[in-house]
């Protein structure tokens, strides 16, 4: 199973999702298949971005918050399992990508290379909704799961070390940054509007323009 | 305990006053009236940390979903999160508000506080981090909001350390 089948077959979904990911393959994987305003990139500070997700999913917790995740990140914040168990936000979906290596960073094996399994931390930590899936009809199958559902989701992915050919992303992390935020704001949409919908706007929320002249229809 | 109550409280209510909503906290001797000030506080998130780190990124999802937050910590949990802070709040431009306990400083007696003591000031100096010292009741609620505001307008962590001075009566 490949990471970026994985990505693809979830894509649409994460359309009216916040999404948060991890650097490296994974932001690139997803960047490729399209990016969307509600799709933040963490660059750096490897082991935050489930973090960053929980503080998305508390602070908003009428959107669904999907934290896209490398075993290797989850490694380096295994105490940040405990916290997403205590607080349990039901708007968050956790997904990680378990690839046994730090693969951006020369493919150096990580420890569930050799037998430390993630979704066993993780129902030790307390997030009892956790499951490993090794085929892409589960993985799609558990992700939707676990989108959908109104309760902490947990899936571990074991995929092929396999990432993209480039690591470019013609995307500062800073435009990121704060075009995410902007897509996050109450008044930037209807609640219940897809959060990407932003990119094909629907003609019919369109209200014309108050105050200006219209020529009379020929 | 001779943790000062009323001045935990003072320090509680500015941060109020400034708009946060959401606190997270690795609890320590000096921050437990504040820490039950905001579990008792339904208006207020709090989330307990298992590594103070993890505030850090809290912080910052919680600032792109449009909240203001504090991080409360000891002056060893700043330490421990210097990564946190470099290379996501300060990478990404984020109101960081540090609330930090200045465990160290003149009085201590603890002997295993004070080597952080010796260096946090250097190390949010060294950070480019602006700060400063909560130690008299009646500046408390003009500081934090001053802070908030700084925060806010250099989209930067600012971090206010809470000494001994403030937060610590000592028994009669």
């Amino acid at each position: 199973m490949r990471r970026i089948d994985c990505l693809e077959s979830i894509y649409d979904r994460l359309a009216d999702c916040v999404v948060v990911t991890i650097m490296g393959a994974v932001a690139v994987e997803l960047y490729s298949l399209g990016h969307r305003p509600n799709f933040f990139y963490l660059e750096h500070a490897m082991g935050l971005a489930s973090s960053v997700g929980l503080g998305v999913a508390v602070a908003d917790p009428d959107r669904k918050v999907v934290v896209i995740d490398g075993d290797g990140s989850v490694l380096m914040n295994l105490g940040g399992l405990t916290t997403l168990a205590r607080y349990a936000p039901p708007n968050l979906a956790h997904l990680i990508f378990d690839n046994e290596s730090l693969l951006s960073v020369g493919g150096f094996p990580t420890a569930t290379a050799t037998g430390s399994d993630l979704t066993g931390l993780a129902r030790a930590a307390g997030i009892a909704n956790a499951t490993t899936v090794t085929e892409l009809t589960d993985f799609t199958a558990a992700a939707e799961a676990a989108i959908a559902a109104d309760g902490l989701s947990l899936v571990t992915a074991k995929v092929e070390a396999v990432g993209p050919a480039s690591f470019h992303m013609d995307l500062h992390l800073l435009e990121n940054r704060f075009e995410f935020a902007r897509a996050l704001r109450p008044d930037s949409r209807p609640r219940g509007t897809p959060a990407g919908a932003g990119d094909r706007p629907d003609p019919t929320s369109v209200a014309p323009p108050t105050g200006v002249e219209r020529p009379p229809a020929p | 305990m001779p943790v000062s109550a009323g001045n935990s409280k003072l320090v509680y209510d500015a941060l109020l006053d400034a708009g946060v909503e959401v606190v997270t906290a690795l609890p320590e001797t000096w921050l437990v009236h504040l820490v039950r000030l905001a579990e008792d506080d339904p208006g207020v998130t709090l989330i307990r940390l298992a590594k103070e780190e993890e505030g850090v990124g809290i912080s910052t999802g919680a600032h792109l979903a449009g909240k203001r937050s504090a991080l409360l910590m000891q002056n060893h949990g700043f330490l421990q999160s210097v990564n946190g802070i470099v290379s996501c709040a300060q990478l990404y431009k984020i109101p960081l508000l540090m609330l930090i306990s200045d465990r160290g400083h003149l009085g201590e007696r603890d002997p295993w506080q004070t080597e952080g003591g010796k260096v946090t000031r250097r190390v949010l100096d060294a950070l480019g981090i602006v700060f400063d010292e909560l130690g008299h009741p009646d500046a408390v609620a003009s500081q934090v909001a001053k802070a908030m505001t700084l925060a806010q307008s250099s989209l930067s962590p600012v971090a206010l350390l809470l000494t001994r001075d403030l937060m610590w009566e000592e028994p009669a």
